[in-house]
């Protein structure tokens, strides 16, 4: 299969059209048919019956074999654009996608990551994709594409944009609070500029805390600018007494850096007031090095 | 089948009458009586509905706009959650077979009773404690269950809210569902009256004898899979868990091993009302009666082989995908077939539109549209790119609610008069039907399109795209909610002040119309026979 010539949009549309396309005669007939016997048999129009079939064995097979033959080349087609799906084309380029509870995490052969998945326009990628908490399902509508992350297995998907652009990415498969909010985009760029891209560091400019945030998907639920969502601010979080609840008892704390440590490492310990207990735990997931940078972030973000 | 004299309303009130001895409740609660214990489900069920009705309207009222509108994350996901158990465990479900099956299947086959009258009591005190278990969920341990109704692991392993209970629930509401199955399939089985030969059955009884098989066989399989959820949750016995060796994907295998069969035993009740209905309001025989009865068969058959269908996102294997695509292509066509012997049924006849046939003939364009929305959901390729998207929402209501919901209305309105010897306002009746029809198809139409432009479901959330077919979605469900909420407020003044009904108000030649309205207390004085089949109305002028 050449990638230039095909791509999975093209591969799945066609199966969608041609579906649709007889499905929306047959509505039509069927709608038709009613309506039509509906007035014209009317008790006003009809006051007797004038039939007194029991049905009709050519009929019902004509019924039978008729939508028999249809269904059936749905299938093939239906079949064949998924067979598309799934034949990876040979040289894809390979990223993989890392889901958690809500964020995506898109890891590259250098071992760059990103939050965006950054891709080369007109070049298939492959996309493996796994799950470190528990199910969710990476879609990308342009593309047609969809396949589930799940705990304890890797799955794939490939596609290739034919245009550059950013595309919708989602995560379908429901995950709890902040499902809706795990949502990302596909960033296809010329190939020039993803080899540049790809050799980057990650933009210096920003404070190192704030690609630990973006990292690990912190703004899925909480804001820098003082906005209530499912978690409390960031803003203005440091030095504040705050109460929180600890194995049913209601105690107030001061925001420190071992406070803010234990509730990132061990979230489900202490729960602030007010807000339902449904962080995940980190615990493993973040490093030091990760932790400090963020800690200086908050510190500074009165 | 002899056509009933000109029968009058009983003003004893039948069997809605009270003996007088003892607190009126327990005449009630305690009966073993068919038609009492089907009033019972009648008002519970009808309950239910209406608390998942205003569930679906909260939700549809959040998602007008994006962002937060009404209530946080956290209480959109308990209420979708709940919108879906209500419907589907309290309503759907049990709702024709447990209501107008208990009430007239038994009348339909001129049996005095069900096989097991006490079984069937049991049935329904299942029922109850069920739903009161599901009730106690929402106000007992970690809040109200937020993972959906389908349960999925590891988030419903691992969620802080009231899961246990709600598959206690479940579990037991399953029993329910269980021994009215056995019950019915004895019934059937067993109970005819002389005469009431196979071919001379009402296919209401063939849709409901259908039915109860898939009851039977499939509901243990729910009750095993959530016990295993419950056994998940306080033991950690590891089945699902990949960290011990589980597999998350096998948890779908075993939830859809139930729960696509259990669409059609949500859908063959309907199908079976409108085969009743249909006939008796085009005044002549049902067309293709084998064809019909038949397909029913097929499909409760074919149906329990294609539940990987909701799976092929899932990274099952390719030759998996291939079979239960085919499987699903297969258990399309008794489906159409059904829908072309309906629409053959008019031809030639001399139809009325009164409210229980309008409601029949919405239930057969907007199941064909849900049906035909199904067949983009059966083909492999298409299935990837509407899966888990408002698409899948749309066509599960065009079916569930257009097909089985209106089949339930067309039977409310078919066997009102029957059940409390009462008329309604049919103007009024149409009236709402106009409004549920345009309501309904404003709203799931508006899904439909959201889903292929790619809007995922189960989002709290949206993108600013989706917006405005959101609001229309949202503003279709209060054209249904005022639809409903005239159907029910003119059912309910014809309950209290409705005129009196005559015996055969629709003239059908079903047994239960040779007997007085409201049905009397005992079905049959003496043993009836049956001697043509139940569409004969002996009407057709040969032309």
């Amino acid at each position: 299969m050449n990638p230039q010539l095909i791509n999975t949009t093209e591969t799945v549309d066609f199966a969608f059209w041609y579906i649709t396309i007889i499905c929306l005669v047959m509505l039509g007939a069927i709608t038709v048919a009613m309506i039509y016997f509906c007035i014209r048999y009317h008790r006003s129009r009809a006051p007797r019956p004038t039939s007194d079939a029991h049905g009709s064995l050519f009929l019902e097979l004509t019924w039978t074999l008729t939508p028999t033959l249809i269904v059936m080349s749905m299938f093939w087609y239906g079949w064949s654009g998924y067979m598309g799906l799934r034949n990876v084309p040979e040289g894809a380029y390979e990223i993989t996608a890392k889901a958690r509870m809500w964020g995506w995490t898109f890891v590259y052969p250098s071992g760059k990551t990103a939050s965006k998945m950054v891709v080369p326009v007109g070049k298939p990628v492959k996309v493996t994709i796994v799950a470190e908490d528990v199910l969710h399902g990476l879609f990308i509508p342009a593309f047609r594409v969809k396949k589930d992350a799940i705990p304890g297995r890797e799955t794939q998907l490939w596609f290739s944009a034919r245009e550059a652009g950013s595309y919708d990415l989602f995560c379908t498969e429901y995950c709890g609070l902040g499902h809706s909010s795990m949502i990302s985009t596909v960033e296809a760029i010329p190939e020039e500029e993803f080899a540049t891209w790809l050799t980057q560091k990650v933009e210096k400019a920003s404070l190192p805390g704030q690609e630990v945030i973006e990292k690990y998907g912190c703004l899925g639920c909480h804001s820098v600018d003082g906005t209530k969502r499912t978690g409390p601010t960031f803003k203005g979080l440091w030095g504040r007494e705050q109460a929180v609840k600890r194995g049913g008892q209601e105690l107030n704390l001061m925001v420190d850096s071992d406070y803010l440590r234990r509730s990132i490492l061990r979230s489900n310990a202490e729960i602030v007031k007010g807000y339902p207990a449904v962080m995940p735990v980190f615990e493993g997931r973040i490093t030091e090095d990760e932790l400090n940078h963020l800690m200086t972030y908050l510190e500074k973000l009165r | 089948m002899s056509q009933p004299a000109s029968a009058s309303t009983d003003s004893s009130r039948g069997y809605l009458a009270s003996s007088g001895k003892g607190p009126a409740l327990f005449e009630w609660i305690f009966s073993t009586d068919h038609k009492r214990i089907g009033l019972l489900y009648l008002w519970c069920i009808t309950t239910f509905f209406l608390m998942g009705v205003v569930l679906g309207l909260l939700i549809r009222l959040e998602l007008i706009a994006p962002g937060p509108t009404i209530m946080n994350a956290q209480t959109y996901n308990a209420v979708f959650t709940l919108h879906g158990v209500i419907m589907i465990f309290l309503f759907i479900v049990p709702g024709i077979p447990a209501i107008f099956g208990n009430l007239f299947m038994p009348i339909q086959i001129g049996a005095n009773d069900v096989a097991f009258p006490r079984l069937n009591l049991l049935s329904w005190w299942c029922y109850i404690i069920g739903a009161l278990t599901a009730v106690t969920a929402l106000f007992s341990g970690g809040g109200p269950p937020d993972t959906g109704w389908t349960f999925y692991v590891p988030f419903s392993t691992m969620t802080q809210s009231n899961v246990s209970m709600a598959t206690v629930a479940v579990f037991i509401l399953g029993f329910s569902s269980i021994l009215t199955g056995i019950n019915f399939v004895v019934t059937v089985h067993r109970l005819r009256t002389k005469g009431m030969t196979w071919r001379r059955l009402p296919l209401f009884v063939w849709a409901l004898y259908a039915t109860a098989w898939i009851q039977v066989l499939a509901t243990p399989i729910l009750g095993i899979t959530v016990l295993l959820v419950f056994l998940e949750r306080f033991v950690g016995v590891g089945l699902f868990d990949a960290a011990k060796g589980g597999d998350p994907v096998m948890y779908q295998h075993l939830f859809w091993i139930y729960s696509h069969p259990a669409v059609y035993i949500m859908i063959l009740p309907g199908m079976g009302v409108i085969s009743e209905v249909l006939p008796v309001f085009a005044r002549k025989r049902v067309f293709g009666y084998w064809a019909i009865a038949m397909s029913g068969l097929a499909i409760a058959g074919a149906g329990s082989l294609v539940w990987g269908h909701h799976m092929f996102a899932s990274g099952m294997s390719d030759m998996a995908v291939l079979v239960f695509s085919f499987l699903t292509f297969i258990v399309a066509i008794p489906s159409a077939i059904k829908v072309f012997n309906w629409v053959a049924t008019l031809y030639k006849g001399s139809i009325t539109l009164a409210p229980p046939m309008l409601f029949s003939l919405a239930f057969i364009i907007l199941f064909s549209i849900g049906g035909l929305q199904g067949l983009l959901l059966g083909a492999a390729a298409t299935d990837i790119h509407v899966h888990d998207t408002y698409f899948v929402v749309s066509h599960f209501h065009f079916v569930m609610f257009g097909g089985t919901g209106f089949g339930f209305f067309a039977a409310l309105h078919y066997w009102f008069p029957k059940m409390f010897g009462r008329m309604y306002n049919a103007t009024a009746a149409t009236t709402a039907w106009v409004f549920m029809v345009s309501g309904f198809l404003v709203l799931y139409l508006s899904m439909a399109v959201v889903g292929l432009q790619g809007m995922p479901r189960r989002y709290y959330d949206y993108l600013p795209e989706f917006t405005n077919l959101n609001v229309s979605a949202t503003v279709g469900s209060w054209i249904l909610g005022a639809g409903l909420a005239l159907m029910f407020a003119n059912l309910l003044v014809g309950l209290f002040r409705g005129g009196p009904a005559p015996a055969n108000p629709w003239k059908a030649a079903t047994l239960e119309w040779t007997l007085s309205s409201p049905l009397p207390a005992e079905n049959f004085e003496e043993e009836v026979e049956v001697t043509e089949g139940p569409y004969e109305f002996h009407e057709v002028k040969p032309s």
